[in-house]
């Protein structure tokens, strides 16, 4: 591995990366059930504002030729869509009255 | 008092008025016996939709399609002239499943020249024709002729592959189809082709998913609290209308308003709805579809503001095309009267950047959040339905389509018993 996963700009989002830079959905909904509100919460807070930057730096790369460090930056980005559904609106990582459903995504866009 | 207008009968319900406005029994959807009859009457007679032709992208190009209410599996191929052939996934020697990878009851897809079984080597052109006997010389008269793939009717519609598990089907798919549904003929979901493909197993009768989709009366309530707490007040209080309801046939469509997020202000919205312009109703910031007008059958009624149209196509297939330039498509497949197999499909133009890929990302992971609650509500129902404590339940006119539903599904089984009674 790298010493850094993401782009220089968004070294101080370096501590998130293991953790929320997940290839697939189903990693990244896996951990969101795994992951405590503080956790999402402090992900979230992080990241959130500067979002935009983020989709900005990575969309000046062709999808299917990005550099492995901005893919990684949208990769937490798809992450932030995920952990923003606990955050704003359940305060919880399982969605209610959920239960036991299960919803497998089999194929997904990559990246 | 309607917001939008209603037939001038009064109500949708009565604009078709076999329906009747008598509460309904759901005993079609927790009776064993009543299932049984569904799967000769339905599955084994009506045309089936089992995929699109971007999954056979190349001659030799194949999928599997497991039809356990029809006790088959099919394989659907390409064959080396580029023709949409199926067949039943069986070996003609000893009956082994033909196509299959590691688990026999899964499904599988990939690119071959020629289906060869496992079991004992006898191969097949994708034509179906036998190519091959191992030690053919050991056999009794046989003629390879005589032992081809078994053919499944099999046709397209708008890119859209279907079966027909009958010997003679009765009607052509285009006939099975009506003008409702071939009017959608021109909308280009060929350049629809970036997927995301969901799957669950449900532990209710697979009609009572179609009901759960084909009326939007529960959006406000169970979804509820999937709103913004700026917006709650306002989306309850309005309930849910429908701009148009439209029955052809045993087919039947729902056109609603919405999901105008780039008009709404940002209390109204989730935070990740403003920063990637996108949520439950798609990306904000529509694809070029190279369309100067919707084919006639979308958005037929030319309703404003128009948001989606959900088709439920008999017997078991919706397809759902959004006013911004995508489209889903949801199957249920039974698999027991009180269990179905649940298939989600979304399609997008192909994100060319990662902003429009992000917007699709947002738009997937919402429909999730959705439908995991419809899900789960389903099991719920199936439980306290086979109670039987209560026996009739009101359906209101927003309802209409779950009640034509189930019509249907009664008039297939009626006529079929009918047909095999000789009467």
């Amino acid at each position: 591995m790298p010493d850094t996963l993401l782009p220089g700009q968004f070294s101080e989002l370096e501590a998130f990366a293991p953790t929320w830079c997940l290839p697939t959905e189903r990693e990244r909904f896996a951990k969101r059930m795994a992951s405590s509100m503080e956790d999402m919460q402090a992900f979230y807070d992080a990241f959130f504002p500067r979002a935009e930057e983020a989709i900005a730096y990575c969309e000046k790369f062709p999808l299917d030729d990005m550099p492995d460090d901005a893919e990684r930056l949208l990769q937490l980005l798809y992450s932030l869509v995920m952990v923003s559904f606990p955050v704003e609106t359940w305060r919880q990582a399982h969605i209610p009255d959920s239960g036991a459903a299960y919803l497998d995504l089999l194929i997904e866009p990559m990246p | 008092m309607a917001r939008f207008e209603k037939p001038v009968e009064g109500s949708w319900t009565a604009h078709y008025p076999e329906l009747g406005t008598e509460p309904m029994s759901y005993e079609d959807s927790i009776s064993p016996e009543f299932y049984e009859l569904e799967r000769d009457a339905i599955f084994k007679r009506a045309w089936l939709n089992v995929g699109r032709v971007e999954q056979l992208p190349r001659n030799g190009s194949y999928f599997t399609k497991e039809l356990a209410v029809a006790n088959t599996s099919v394989v659907v191929v390409r064959d080396m002239d580029g023709r949409v052939r199926a067949f039943h996934n069986i070996c003609r020697h000893r009956g082994n499943k033909l196509v299959w990878t590691d688990f026999p009851r899964e499904e599988s897809s990939g690119n071959c020249r020629q289906f060869v079984c496992k079991y004992h080597g006898w191969k097949y052109e994708l034509d179906g024709a036998c190519s091959f006997v191992q030690q053919e010389s050991e056999f009794f008269d046989l003629d390879k002729v005589d032992y081809g793939l078994v053919p499944v009717h099999c046709d397209e519609w708008s890119g859209f592959i279907f079966v027909n598990l009958d010997k003679e089907p009765s009607q052509t798919l285009t006939e099975f189809l009506g003008p409702m549904i071939t009017d959608i003929d021109g909308y280009p979901f060929h350049l629809q082709t970036e997927r995301f493909a969901y799957r669950a197993t449900v532990g209710s009768n697979w009609k009572l998913f179609i009901d759960a989709f084909q009326e939007f009366y529960h959006a406000p309530i169970l979804h509820a609290r999937q709103s913004p707490v700026a917006a709650r007040p306002e989306v309850q209080a309005a309930g849910f209308e429908g701009l148009h309801y439209e029955i052809e046939g045993p087919h039947r469509m729902v056109t609603t308003f919405g999901g105008q997020g780039w008009r709404m202000p940002p209390e109204m919205l989730k935070p990740m709805e403003t920063v990637t312009r996108s949520g439950l109703f798609g990306p904000w910031d529509a694809p070029d579809l190279g369309l100067d007008e919707l084919p006639a059958g979308v958005n037929r009624a030319h309703k404003k503001p128009w948001g989606l149209d959900s088709f439920q196509i008999w017997p078991n297939f919706v397809l759902l095309i959004w006013e911004r330039g995508w489209y889903l498509t949801y199957h249920y497949w039974p698999t027991s009267h009180n269990t179905h197999v649940f298939e989600g499909n979304l399609y997008f133009v192909p994100a060319k950047n990662a902003r429009e890929r992000l917007a699709h990302e947002m738009a997937a992971v919402t429909f999730k959040e959705y439908a995991l609650q419809d899900g789960n509500t389903l099991e719920a129902t199936q439980i306290m339905l086979e109670s039987r404590v209560v026996t009739a339940f009101p359906l209101n006119d927003q309802e209409i389509l779950c009640r034509h539903l189930h019509k249907v599904a009664a008039d297939w089984v009626d006529e079929y018993t009918r047909d095999r009674a000789g009467v």
